[in-house]
């Protein structure tokens, strides 16, 4: 016994301090990282995700080191990956479509004036290129230029060029009296700065200023555009235009047209009424919606049928190698569903795919180009990506059906017909429900299925825009918001809102069917 | 229905980019340190460049960047990015803070990038005059250079010597020569359900037929659209959809197999495919493509260069790097030689072409002579969005005056209409 006993002791302390250890290791590595992340964002002074990840990081540690916080020691992993994964996506989203964010507009409002008045510098025909070196006075530089005549010109931001004497190196001013010359690593140490320095030539402003992009040598640049930060306008003094800044995120001309780069701002509901009204999607919206609603809905039932058919041949135990077979089966899902479309959309080619090639003897069925055609093979291709799965959960959902339910109903007389018909698929729709309006929600926005095989076409030659007859609702919109060179992500935003509340009210409506299917059961 | 997997797909796409962003701002945190560091610094940590390439390339470049940073102590940091989406992430990230200071492109970015204000102009100076005349004009938007460019790409008209020897004058004496020799497919060139006009640009140049035209200094101008007096061209695409010369069935992947297999006599493409063809053992030469119409065969030059971000915090380096390093005849031999695009710089173009004993690099060279940089303004979008699947309709079989019309008419109506 007295050998026992402080065993025994041990051993508990031992088990308590095992996982306590563990807990502080672990959070202990994750309040280091959350540290180095706080201390990179003050840096770059993005404070208000400084307080998120301040408040949710002492969140944790106070769940993990507190006695009464049980299940939030649970559920809080999940609940942080739903948080950054969905939630702050979906926020984002919902910002973004009240913004006119677009090509054009990617910009702050300083970062665009700083961009228009860069673009609008140009160098001065025929001028000279100056060798320059980079002097410094104290905080002020300078530029020592050597003009091709030979002689040596010094100028900085106040000081329009003037004349120096100057020590030359092979033809090139050096040095000057007073000013302190600068090596070009030293150049880097202050390129912001250097990089904006423009010396203004003389005292007349049309002769323009110097500046150097490279720290080597140096241009004469003029600009014909001129902001007036009072007034908040851009002036062309070339042809005398004022643009203001007219709340549309641009630089606007009386005339109304536009200056770009021009900015971001909020644009309200503009991106929704223009959803509903672009008259270049409104036309083919409609058929569209219904092919959506078809593709979507026979992609679930096809899959399910031929799931449940493989499911219901393989569950009968008298038939052999019956693994074997399971296992083939659920090959298509355990491939990349990237590579099987595409894989998919070469075979499917209308003179050299392995279908019409090799299969059907050189036959040239025009599998993709054909506008109904091309609808039958992507549902063939989904029906192939997606059975599988349906034969997974209904060999699953099948075991679990009692087989004392099936037997009294064979005792009572049911032929295997009736048996499956009112009692083995009432049964399987319940368990099953769920997973059908998911999948239903989930092939509604299938893009790659639909791009990837066909890119939405053969092309609808007919409407305004590239719109083909396999494009489902989500291409479509792909379509509209991001053709040729415009990036819309304003209204791609809201179309994304607006199909999602398309599919959570149907999805709403399914499940509350469901709930009284598992009632009337 | 392949939710699950298609879920946990997506939350480790996610997790993977939230790594890559926490990456990135841990690096660009790292930048303004360093540019910020005090003059007493010493020369090995004067900053860090990043630049952003395509995958291919990004090898090719480590060299040359280290030798960069031997020379002038700032270090070039390579990231390579998909090629796909990397136009699109530098327009975002620019103005962030984590974007690159240099990024990789091809002129017809151009447009797109000055309109959004991510590009700072370059000044060449006095050596805009060593580069080919081609490259500077694919540099240059608006009369600004915005690109250091350091290699010009065309296509030209591939050929299998051991079925077809000799280059063709014209189309049909092409198809002739390809049909004599029993290639399976006598002419390929890639095309698609979409079509594919920019591989099918220099026969519509030979009817006379560019896109837009161009006003007094050699720009491309967009209130003059010459799509139009292509219906020519339209017919002859039908003829040729008809005769089966031209099929939307050769896909890019189809083409090259085929022609690497030999199946192929000629095959119009471009030098991203030709290493490929000789490792596959096939005889190849380059030559001009053959006119169709009257006039010659003129093909879009795509320029490649670098541009440097507007908000970088490294300018000087980055134009010291692009303009006085990247633009030097060594550097752009070394270039070539890793990623076998011919050379920008006038004097680099001339070293290789002379340095080439296969003839393929001066068969390419030879090809672009009559080359056209592919137009970079906005309105070439509204080109691009129909322009493929009507040239496509019309292989198929589509009435081709009628289809061509109603393609000009589009392209006006989405001119107008932005």
């Amino acid at each position: 016994m007295d050998t026992t006993t402080p065993t025994r002791a041990s051993v508990l302390r031992g088990s308590s301090i095992g996982p306590l250890l563990l807990k502080i290791v672990m959070l202990g590595i994750l309040d280091a990282a959350v540290v180095f992340l706080l201390m990179t964002l003050l840096t770059r002074g993005s404070y208000a995700i400084f307080g998120v990840v301040l408040v949710g990081a002492l969140a944790v540690n106070w769940v993990y080191l507190s006695k009464r916080a049980m299940p939030a020691k649970y559920i809080t992993p999940g609940l942080v990956f739903l948080a950054v994964f969905q939630v702050f996506t979906i926020l984002y989203t919902f910002y973004i479509a009240f913004t006119n964010y677009s090509t054009g507009h990617v910009l702050t409002k300083d970062q665009a004036i700083e961009a228009l008045l860069s673009q609008s510098q140009s160098r001065v025909p025929d001028s000279p290129q100056y060798p320059v070196t980079v002097v410094q006075q104290g905080d002020q530089l300078a530029f020592l230029v050597t003009e091709p005549d030979g002689t040596a010109m010094l100028g900085s931001a106040e000081q329009p060029l003037e004349q120096v004497d100057a020590t030359f190196t092979d033809g090139k001013a050096t040095a000057v009296d007073g000013w302190t010359t600068l090596q070009f690593t030293e150049i880097l140490a202050m390129q912001d700065e250097l990089f904006d320095l423009a010396v203004p030539v003389s005292d007349t402003a049309m002769d323009g200023w110097l500046r150097t992009l490279d720290g080597r040598s140096a241009f004469q640049y003029i600009s014909d555009l001129e902001y007036d930060p009072q007034a908040d306008t851009l002036t062309n003094t070339a042809t005398d235009v004022v643009y203001s800044d007219t709340s549309l995120g641009a630089f606007t001309a009386p005339d109304g047209s536009q200056m770009l780069p021009g900015w971001q701002i909020n644009v309200g509901l503009d991106n929704f009424t223009r959803a509903v009204s672009e008259p270049t999607i409104r036309g083919p919206l409609v058929y569209v919606l219904i092919w959506t609603f078809v593709y979507a809905t026979l992609s679930v039932v096809l899959a399910f049928a031929l799931g449940l058919f493989m499911a219901i041949l393989f569950n009968n135990p008298k038939m052999k190698g019956r693994k074997v077979y399971r296992i083939i089966m659920v090959l298509p899902y355990a491939f990349p569903a990237f590579l099987s479309t595409m894989i998919w959309s070469g075979m499917l080619n209308t003179r050299f795919g392995f279908i019409n090639e090799t299969l059907l003897g050189g036959a040239e069925i025009p599998w993709l180009t054909d506008p109904t055609l091309a609808k039958v093979s992507v549902l063939i291709v989904n029906l192939w990506l997606g059975f599988p799965y349906m034969f997974l959960v209904t060999t699953g959902a099948l075991q679990a059906i009692p087989e004392e339910v099936v037997e009294a109903a064979t005792t009572d007389g049911a032929s295997p017909w009736q048996v499956f018909r009112l009692i083995k698929l009432p049964l399987l729709l319940v368990s099953t429900a769920p997973i059908l309006i998911s999948s239903f929600a989930f092939n509604f926005n299938n893009f790659n299925a639909i791009y990837l095989v066909t890119e939405g076409g053969p092309v609808d030659r007919s409407a305004a825009i590239p719109v083909g007859h396999t494009d489902i609702l989500i291409s479509l919109v792909y379509k509209v918001a991001f053709t040729g060179q415009n990036r819309d992500y304003g209204l791609a935003s809201a179309f994304s809102i607006i199909i999602f509340v398309i599919i959570a009210s149907i999805s709403a409506y399914m499940f509350r069917k469901t709930k009284m299917l598992e009632d009337i059961n | 229905m392949m939710m699950t997997k298609k879920s946990i797909l997506a939350g480790v796409m996610v997790a993977t980019s939230g790594l890559l962003l926490s990456a990135c701002s841990s690096s660009s945190s790292d930048e303004p340190t360093n540019s910020a560091a005090p003059t007493t610094s010493d020369a090995a940590s004067t900053g860090t460049l990043t630049v952003w390439l395509d995958d291919v390339r990004a090898d090719a470049l480590q060299t040359v960047a280290d030798d960069y940073e031997a020379a002038t102590g700032i270090s070039v940091e390579i990231v390579g990015r998909d090629a796909g989406t990397m136009k699109d992430d530098f327009i975002q990230q620019a103005n962030s803070g984590s974007g690159p200071d240099v990024v990789m492109g091809a002129h017809d970015w151009l447009g797109e990038l000055t309109t959004n204000g991510v590009v700072a102009p370059l000044e060449l100076g006095d050596t805009a005059g060593n580069y080919l005349t081609a490259a500077i004009d694919g540099a240059t938007y608006d009369g600004t250079v915005y690109m250091l460019p350091y290699s010009v790409e065309n296509v030209a008209l591939l050929r299998n010597v051991d079925l077809v020897p000799d280059a063709p004058s014209t189309f049909d004496e092409m198809i002739t020569m390809g049909q004599a020799s029993g290639a399976e497919i006598p002419f390929a060139v890639q095309q698609g359900e979409g079509g594919d006009p920019y591989h099918l640009y220099a026969f519509q140049t030979s009817f006379g037929a560019p896109v837009f035209g161009r006003d007094d200094s050699g720009s491309y101008d967009p209130a003059n659209l010459t799509l139009g007096e292509g219906s020519a061209f339209a017919e002859w695409l039908g003829a040729q959809g008809a005769a089966g010369t031209l099929s939307t069935d050769i896909t890019p992947d189809i083409a090259q197999a085929k022609f690497n297999s030999g199946d192929v006599a000629y095959w119009l493409t471009g030098p991203w495919n030709v290493s490929a063809a000789v490792e596959a053992g096939i005889n190849v030469a380059v030559s001009p493509i053959p006119s169709a119409g009257t006039e010659t065969a003129a093909p879009f030059a795509g320029i490649k260069g670098f541009f440097v971000n507007q908000y970088s915090e490294n300018k000087v380096a980055a134009n010291d790097f692009l303009v006085n390093y990247i633009g030097t005849e060594d550097v752009q031999m070394a270039l070539y030689e890793s990623s076998s695009t011919p050379p920008a710089l006038t004097a680099a173009a001339d070293a290789v072409a002379a340095a080439d004993t296969t003839g393929i690099v001066s068969g390419f060279v030879e090809a672009g002579k009559d080359a056209v940089p592919m137009p970079a303004i906005p309105q070439m979008g509204s080109v691009w969005q129909f322009w493929g699947t009507v040239e496509a309709a019309i292989i198929n079989g589509a009435d081709p005056d009628a289809t061509w019309a109603q393609l000009t008419s589009d392209v006006q109506g989405a001119i107008d209409a932005s």
